[in-house]
């Protein structure tokens, strides 16, 4: 079936069949591999990108639930010359080792940014819920998301 | 995960229609729970049912005494609605402890209820606080919606359409989560109406279900103290690597006695 839906910013339409995820849409139909997929049963949180501006997890969402949804995902956020906050924070706080789980730890980030309040610590563990680390790197992760709210 | 015809209705009678004139058709909802079974390959229906285009089946009523989630309204809408955690706090905070952000961005209440999980959160809520579950046929008393392990009393092609949560007096429910799915191992919830107790408890058994011993207990003696002495028998309770049967007999008076302290104060 044919599925149009904005991409960063950008109308594309892919033609897929129905049991197609989104998260190979996004991969294999556009190319676009920087959200990645991680366990497949979402609980990892790697494969995170938002539809309709919530945070979700691509492994999880049919293709055709995405037909003429707006999909932000890590390549649409910022450039290299031009991070986005949280990927600045995430580079200055050191808030990846092996770099698996990033792309979907900085788009929950981002959500949790936006739509939380009151972001102490314990309030960030508990939004990061959804996302691994199997480096067990939480520490900076978290440190990075609350330099950014901290900054507002 | 095998193919499938998608459709996508615009109306409760469009959706019930599709279901009737297909081989196997399945409602697909937030899709938290069918999507990664259909995954597995544990569910292969031949058509598909997205009823996230049905207008009827979404928003959320607030009243003084009653409280009405459309049964495709998201986790963390009910979570954060305004309104909810104004009269009927305790359900915006049990829907902010279901999953975890990501889940509850994408799961609905109705599909939860639906798939009648023994380990989700909504059942404790419906039976706590003793809603009525409507479907596009009847109203179903909450008491009667959980039959038994992923089984209720929806009839093939029924959808849950609205759910009707009374407002108490107080109310308050505590989980001990699983530490790595978040699915409560045990919940309660605790409902006073004017002095009338209800206690509905999930994840303990094959489905949600009233602690009627706790009740009567509670109705005597609004007391953590009182729940001392209470047996809770573990007879058909869930036991799996997480828990056995009996530390879940033991889990339903903690948490009992957690909710009761925060009902108190």
């Amino acid at each position: 079936m044919k599925i149009t839906l904005q991409v960063n910013g950008e109308p594309r339409e892919v033609d897929v069949a129905e049991n197609t995820l989104l998260v190979d849409v996004l991969r294999v139909n556009l190319g676009l591999t920087g959200t990645h997929v991680g366990c497949d049963t979402s609980q990892c949180g790697a494969c995170t990108v938002h539809l309709d501006g919530r945070a979700v997890k691509a492994c999880t969402v049919l293709a055709p639930q995405a037909d003429g949804a707006n999909v932000l995902t890590i390549e649409g956020i910022g450039t290299p010359d031009e991070l986005h906050p949280m990927q600045a924070a995430f580079r200055e706080c050191h808030a990846l080792q092996c770099g698996f789980c990033t792309p979907g730890m900085i788009m929950q980030a981002i959500d949790l940014v936006e739509n939380g309040d009151q972001l102490d610590n314990a309030a960030i563990r508990e939004g990061l819920e959804g996302n691994l680390c199997r480096c067990t790197g939480y520490h900076n992760i978290v440190r990075a998301i609350q330099s950014v709210a901290d900054a507002g | 995960m095998y193919p499938f015809n998608y459709h996508k209705p615009e109306t409760v009678a469009d959706a019930v229609a599709l279901f009737n004139d297909a081989d196997d058709a399945m409602y697909l909802s937030g899709g938290m729970t069918l999507i990664p079974t259909m995954k597995q390959r544990l569910a292969a229906p031949t058509d598909l049912i997205d009823l996230s285009g049905i207008a009827e089946m979404t928003g959320i009523d607030v009243a003084a005494d009653k409280v009405t989630v459309g049964a495709f309204t998201r986790h963390n809408d009910v979570a954060t609605s305004g309104a909810i955690g104004e009269t009927l706090p305790v359900l915006a905070q049990l829907a902010g402890l279901i999953g975890d952000n990501q889940v509850r961005n994408r799961g609905t209440i109705g599909g939860s209820l639906a798939n009648s999980d023994p380990a989700a959160d909504y059942p404790a809520a419906v039976i706590g606080l003793g809603a009525t579950v409507h479907t596009q046929e009847r109203a179903i008393a909450g008491d009667e919606f959980f039959q038994d392990l992923f089984e209720t009393a929806l009839q093939p092609g029924e959808i849950v359409t609205r759910i009707e949560f009374p407002v108490p007096t107080r109310a308050a429910y505590r989980k001990f989560p699983n530490p790595a799915s978040r699915y409560a191992v045990v919940g309660v919830l605790i409902a006073d109406f004017n002095g009338a107790i209800r206690v509905g408890v999930t994840g303990a058994g094959p489905c949600a279900f009233r602690a009627s011993g706790l009740e009567e207990v509670l109705n005597q003696n609004l007391d953590p103290e009182a729940l001392e002495g209470v047996e809770v028998p573990d007879a058909g309770f869930n036991s799996d690597l997480h828990a056995s049967a009996e530390y879940r007999a033991h889990l339903v008076k903690v948490m009992a006695r957690r909710a009761l302290n925060d009902l108190l104060s």
